[in-house]
């Protein structure tokens, strides 16, 4: 028996134009039979135009315990949202 | 099979309260969130029996599949198999999420240390249990999935979703066939009937015992993994059922079902619990049939394991020369 063979993660894009969403994870030896392994697992009616792979292992994900001060710098600025700006009655804006 | 149980106090009680009342608020859990040791550990429990029934579930089906009576059949029957094979993927993808190995819980299952649905350990007799199994197992499955869509688990949830979008057709394919059978010959009418009567009460156990006597319900309720206790989706399922069995002039085999007026619900009588827990405890007719066809095919497939790995290791080393 050879052990399990390593994890990767599956995107997926669902039509032109729109952007690679994660899909799931599937095991393969490598990064081709990974992608044969998703196209298999994920895509069987269409569902995709796109799929990358990524060993599982080099991903680096923000920590849930630090999301507060992580974001805080986000979200303190009102300032960055149009909403923050006063328009004269009656003036369209293109919002 | 008893989980063991958490030593109390394990669990820092600040941590617990910030938790439930994510919980309560509607919050999604995820992964590498911090979570009660027992909530990581009924989920590897429930997830693990899901995607290991998902896996059974392709035996019974598979028994069929060069003995449909048509090509559009067959490969409707296929696809269907097909897909089974990739719900278990999902959950065991999920399950993953929360630290254990595919690996680690497919050697529980050919082990036989580990559970899966009691359904798969019926035997598939004639074509009709092709229809019942896809009418009535898939359409239970449809009942809890639906509800199982709206985890508190996020990898459960979204692995809900996506198996979701998959098994109408599971159940429509099967109940055309069932269909089929009803309006053909007074043989093939027969032939309809014997696989409702033979698969009605195994489905209405698929949902588990009485919440009552349920030790994991409470639970999981509690921790939003499940919304709805087993009762109610029962109810459900046989609510939904009932119809479509007259709908096709097949009779379901329960002398007490009753419409009540007031509630709706069609009431039904008692489920033989004690056959329930043979099947579970290893006793039905098909439990070691099942595992010695599972033990067989995963040891068939280990060449092409093998032969797999020793192809990647060979390029890797081409392509680093
Ligand atoms: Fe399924
Ligand atoms: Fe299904």
């Amino acid at each position: 028996m050879s052990g399990q063979w390593p994890l990767w993660e599956v995107f997926t894009q669902p039509a032109d134009g729109s952007p690679h969403e994660h899909a799931g994870s599937v095991h393969a030896p490598d990064a081709e039979m990974a992608l044969q392994n998703a196209r298999d697992v994920y895509t069987r009616r269409g569902e995709a135009v796109s799929i990358w792979v990524v060993p599982s292992s080099a991903i680096t994900a923000s920590s849930p315990a630090e999301a507060g001060p992580f974001f805080d710098p986000g979200n303190d600025k009102p300032y960055r949202h149009p909403q923050f700006y006063k328009v004269p009655r009656g003036v369209k804006s293109e919002e | 099979m008893s989980e063991p149980t958490q030593p109390k106090g394990s669990d820092d009680p600040a941590q617990v309260a910030a938790f439930e009342a994510r919980i309560a608020r509607g919050e999604t859990i995820e992964p590498k969130d911090w979570m009660p040791e027992r909530y990581r550990r009924q989920l590897v429990r429930m997830m693990s029996q899901h995607a290991h029934s998902e896996v059974v579930g392709m035996l019974p089906e598979g028994n069929w599949i060069t003995r449909a009576p048509s090509l559009r059949r067959k490969i409707s029957l296929l696809a269907k198999v097909q897909d089974e094979a990739g719900h278990g993927l999902y959950i065991y993808c999920g399950t993953e999420t929360l630290g254990v190995d595919r690996a680690e819980l497919i050697d529980q299952l050919l082990a036989g240390t580990a559970k899966y649905s009691s359904i798969f350990n019926y035997p598939t007799l004639t074509w009709a249990d092709m229809g019942a199994i896809g009418w009535l197992v898939d359409g239970a499955a449809i009942v809890n999935q639906t509800m199982l869509a709206h985890a508190s688990f996020g990898p459960y949830a979204r692995a809900m979703v996506r198996i979701c979008k998959e098994e109408n057709f599971h159940k429509r394919q099967g109940y055309e066939i069932m269909a089929t059978l009803a309006a053909g010959t007074p043989a093939q009418k027969a032939m309809a009937q014997d696989a409702l009567d033979r698969w009605w009460w195994p489905s209405l156990m698929m949902f588990g015992p009485s919440d009552k006597e349920s030790p994991n319900s409470a639970e999981l309720l509690r921790w939003k993994i499940k919304q709805k206790g087993n009762d109610e989706l029962r109810q459900r399922f046989v609510n939904l059922t009932v119809p479509q069995a007259a709908a096709i002039g097949l009779h379901i085999p329960d002398p007490l079902l009753t419409l009540d007026k007031e509630t709706g619900d069609w009431e039904f009588g008692p489920i033989d619990w004690n056959e329930f827990m043979q099947v579970i405890s290893g006793n039905g007719p098909c439990n070691r049939e099942r595992l010695a066809a599972r033990r067989k095919a995963h040891a068939d497939g280990a060449w092409v394991r093998d032969a797999a790995v020793a192809h990647a290791a060979k390029d890797a080393a081409r392509s680093a020369a």
